[in-house]
C-alpha cells in the first residue's frame, strides 16, 4: 500500500518545496537589505500587471517547457540528461542553417522546417551520450555534462569561422531572411486600441511548445514506447524480462530527449533574435531541470513550473531593473527549488508521510 | 616554440594546473568514498568570493582562506544533508550547488561592494604573495637545472605548493592509513564496513568534508593566488575540467596530478598560442578549449582503458534492518 495518497505526492510535495525555496529565497532578500514582500509585488507588477510583462513571461516559459520536457523524457526512462543547454545550442544551428539555406515561402512552413532542423540537431547532440551510456556504460550524466562544454566550443568556432558575415565584428549570423519571421503575439493579438504585446518576445513558439507537452503526454501514457520508457526507468532487470531492449530504449529516451531540448531554439533564435548568437540558450537548459523536478516529470506540472520561471525570470528583471536585487537572485531560487524538490525530496516527504500514515489510523 | 616561450608555457601551466589538482584531489576523497560531487565548481566558486571578499574587507589574506573553506564546508555539508542523511539524488543534489553558488556570489558581492559582482582588486597582504625557493637565485645560471628550477618551479604562491604537496599525502592517506581503507571501502561495499562496525554516515561526511576543505583551497587560489579578486563565474568550468581530470586519472592521486598538468597545459598553450598553426593545418582555439572534454569523452567510452568507478558511487546506503 502507498503510504501517501498519490494527489499528495503530485501537489503537496512540490507545493511544500516551493514554499521552502520562498521563505529561503525572502531571508537572503531581507539579508541584502531589500524587503520580500515588496519585491514579490515589484515583480508581479513588472510581469502580471502589464501585457508585454505577459509577453516576456510566456516567452521564457516557451523555452522552459521545452527544456523542462527534455529531462522530463530522460527522468522517465531514469537518464538524468544535464545536456539540454548544448542541445539547445546546437537546436540553435539546426535553425540557422535551415532559415539561411532554405528559401521558405511562408513562415508556416518554414517553422515546421525549422523544428526538424533543431530537433535533429539537438537529437544528434544526444545520440552519441546515449550510445555510449547504452552500449560502454559510460555515465551519461558526466557524458552530457561534458558534451555541453563541447557544444560551446563548437557553437563558438562555427559563429566565429564559418557563419559570421564578412566584415562583421560580432560572432553571430546575418539575420535570417524576413520569410522566417515569425509572428509575435503582438501581431496575432493586438488591435488599433489595445496595443497587446507590445516590444515583448512572446511568439507563436508558444503554441508548439504546448503541442510539444501535449504529445509528450501522448508519447509517455498512451503508446507502447511510452510504457516501454516507463517500465525500463522503473526497473531495468524486470524491463529486460519483458522482452524491452534496454539499449534501444536509452537511445530513444535520449533521441527524444535532445530534440525537444533543440526545438527550445525555434523560440529563442528563429522567433526572438531572428539570427543565431553565442550564448542563445542563456541557462534555460538547466532551468529545465528545476521544471522537470518541480512538475514531478509530467507535462502538465511542467507547463505550470515553466510559467512560474517564466514569472520568476522577467520579474527577476523587473528587480535588477528597480532595485538593488540583482538578476542573480533567480539563479538562487532556481537552486533551491532543485535542491528540495530534487535532493532534500526525502526531507519534505518523510514526516508528510508520516502524517498521512497517522490521519489514517485515527479515521 | 623558443626556449623562453617554453619556460613561460611550463611556468603558466603549473599555475593554472592548481585549481584543477585541489578540486580533482576534492573530488577523489569525496567520490573514492561513493559520494558523487559535480558541485565541485559551486564549491571553489564560493569560497573563490568568500576568500576574496573577506580578505578585501580585513586586509588579511589568511582571513580571507578561512574565510573561503568556511563558505565550501557550508555547501559540503548541504551535500551531505541532501546525499548521505536524506538520501537524495548526488547529482541533483550536486547541480543545486553550483547554481547556489553562482547566484549567492554575485548577490553577496553587489550587496558588500556595488561594484556589479566583483569584489575589489587585491593588494599586498590581501593576496597571497611569490615564494622564491631556497637557492632560486644561486641555482638559476646551471645550464638546464637552472632554468627548470628558477623560472618554473621557484616564484609561486604558496597554495600551489600545497597544491603538489597534496598529491603524495592523499595517495598516502588512502592507501597507508587505516581511516584511508575505510574511505576506499565506504565507497566499493559500504555494507562490509557497516558489518565491521565502522559508521558509514561517520566515513562519508569525513570524505565530504575533506572535499569541501581541499575546494576551499582551489577557490582560494584561484582569488588571491592566481588573480588579484573575484569576478563573476570566475571559476568558469574549471570544477568540470577537475571532474574530467578524476575521470581521466581514473580515481589515483598520482594519475591526477599528470591529467590536472596536462589540462592545465592544454589551457597554457591555448592561452599563449591561441589558433595553432601545425604545418599549414590550423588548430582553432575552441579546439584546445574542448579538448579536455572530449578526452574525457573518449577515456570515458573505454577506448583508451577503462575508467571503472567506486562500485558504491551515487548510491545511498540504507541499513539494513
Amino acid at each position: 500500500m502507498d503510504r501517501m495518497p498519490a494527489w499528495a505526492d503530485a501537489t503537496l510535495v512540490p507545493l511544500i518545496s516551493l514554499f521552502l525555496a520562498a521563505v529561503l529565497s525572502a531571508i537572503v532578500i531581507m539579508a541584502i537589505g531589500e524587503n520580500p514582500i515588496s519585491a514579490f509585488m515589484l515583480m508581479v507588477d513588472g510581469t502580471l500587471m502589464r501585457s508585454s510583462g505577459w509577453g516576456y513571461m510566456l516567452y521564457y516559459a516557451t523555452n522552459f517547457m521545452f527544456t523542462g520536457l527534455a529531462v522530463a523524457v530522460a527522468f522517465h526512462a531514469r537518464l538524468f540528461n544535464i545536456g539540454g543547454e548544448g542541445q539547445a545550442l546546437l537546436g540553435g544551428l539546426g535553425v540557422a542553417l535551415v532559415c539561411m539555406y532554405i528559401p521558405w515561402p511562408h513562415w508556416s512552413l518554414a517553422i515546421f522546417g525549422a523544428s526538424v532542423g533543431a530537433a535533429l540537431f539537438g537529437a544528434a547532440w544526444a545520440y552519441i551520450p546515449a550510445v555510449l551510456q547504452a552500449k560502454r556504460g559510460s555515465h551519461i550524466v558526466i557524458t552530457t555534462i561534458m558534451f555541453n562544454f563541447i557544444a560551446a566550443a563548437v557553437l563558438n568556432y562555427v559563429l566565429v569561422n564559418v557563419l559570421r558575415p564578412k566584415g562583421a565584428q560580432e560572432p553571430a549570423t546575418g539575420f535570417f531572411p524576413d520569410a522566417t519571421a515569425l509572428p509575435s503575439f503582438f501581431d496575432m493579438f493586438a488591435t488599433e486600441g489595445s496595443r497587446l504585446f507590445r516590444n515583448s518576445p512572446a511568439n507563436v513558439t508558444f503554441f508548439l511548445a504546448l503541442a510539444a507537452c501535449v504529445a509528450v503526454w501522448l508519447l509517455i501514457w498512451h503508446t507502447r514506447l511510452g510504457y516501454q520508457i516507463r517500465a525500463f526507468g522503473e526497473r531495468e532487470s524486470a524491463a529486460k524480462y519483458a522482452g524491452i531492449n534496454p539499449v534501444r530504449i536509452t537511445v530513444i529516451a535520449m533521441l527524444i530527449s535532445g530534440g525537444l531540448a533543440g526545438m527550445m531554439a525555434v523560440n529563442t533564435t528563429m522567433g526572438e533574435a531572428e539570427r543565431l548568437i553565442l550564448n542563445a540558450t542563456e541557462g534555460a537548459g538547466f532551468i529545465g531541470i528545476a521544471v522537470a523536478l518541480m512538475g514531478r516529470s509530467h507535462p502538465f506540472g511542467i507547463f505550470l513550473a515553466a510559467l512560474l520561471f517564466g514569472f520568476l525570470y522577467q520579474g527577476g528583471a523587473e528587480l535588477a531593473l528597480w532595485t538593488n536585487i540583482p538578476r542573480e537572485l533567480i539563479v538562487v531560487i532556481q537552486a533551491l527549488v532543485i535542491l528540495f524538490t530534487g535532493a532534500l525530496d526525502n526531507m519534505v516527504r518523510m514526516p508528510l508521510e508520516r502524517l498521512f500514515l497517522i490521519l489514517r489510523r485515527t479515521s | 616554440m623558443d626556449a623562453v616561450q617554453l619556460i613561460q608555457v611550463a611556468d603558466s601551466t603549473l599555475r593554472l594546473s592548481t585549481p584543477l589538482l585541489l578540486a580533482c584531489l576534492a573530488g577523489l576523497f569525496s567520490e573514492r568514498a561513493g559520494i558523487f560531487d559535480i558541485g565541485l565548481e559551486g564549491k571553489m566558486l564560493a569560497a573563490a568570493f568568500f576568500s576574496a571578499g573577506i580578505a578585501a574587507l580585513t586586509g588579511s589574506v589568511w582571513v580571507g582562506l578561512l574565510a573561503g573553506i568556511g563558505a565550501s564546508l557550508v555547501l559540503s555539508a548541504v551535500h551531505g544533508l541532501a546525499s548521505i542523511t536524506f538520501r537524495g539524488n548526488q547529482l541533483i543534489s550536486g547541480v543545486a550547488i553550483n547554481f547556489l553558488a553562482a547566484g549567492l556570489t554575485v548577490l553577496i558581492a553587489q550587496d558588500w561592494f556595488k561594484q556589479g559582482g566583483r569584489t575589489p582588486s587585491l593588494e599586498g597582504s590581501e593576496r597571497f604573495g611569490e615564494i622564491d625557493l631556497p637557492f632560486a637565485e644561486a641555482l638559476s645560471g646551471v645550464p638546464f637545472v637552472g632554468p627548470i628550477y628558477s623560472e618554473i618551479l621557484s616564484g609561486h604562491t604558496l597554495l600551489v605548493y600545497v597544491g603538489l604537496a597534496m598529491v603524495p599525502l592523499t595517495w598516502w592517506v588512502l592507501f597507508r592509513t587505516r581511516f584511508g581503507l575505510r574511505l576506499r571501502a565506504v565507497g566499493e561495499a559500504p555494507e562490509a564496513v557497516d558489518t565491521a562496525g565502522v559508521s558509514v554516515v561517520g566515513l562519508r561526511f569525513a570524505a565530504v568534508a575533506i572535499c569541501g576543505v581541499l575546494c576551499g583551497l582551489a577557490g582560494a587560489y584561484l582569488a588571491t593566488g592566481q588573480q588579484a579578486g573575484f569576478v563573476k563565474d570566475m571559476t568558469a568550468g574549471r570544477g568540470f575540467i577537475a571532474l574530467a581530470a578524476l575521470i581521466f586519472a581514473k580515481w589515483r592521486p598520482w594519475y591526477a596530478l599528470g591529467a590536472c598538468l596536462l589540462f592545465g597545459l592544454l589551457q597554457a598553450v591555448a592561452i599563449q598560442f591561441q589558433n595553432i598553426d601545425v604545418g599549414g593545418f590550423i588548430i582553432p582555439v575552441q579546439f584546445m578549449d574542448a579538448l579536455p572534454y572530449i578526452l574525457t569523452v573518449v577515456i570515458l567510452a573505454g577506448f583508451v582503458g577503462k575508467a571503472i568507478p567506486p562500485r558504491a558511487g551515487g548510491a545511498p546506503y540504507v541499513k539494513e534492518r
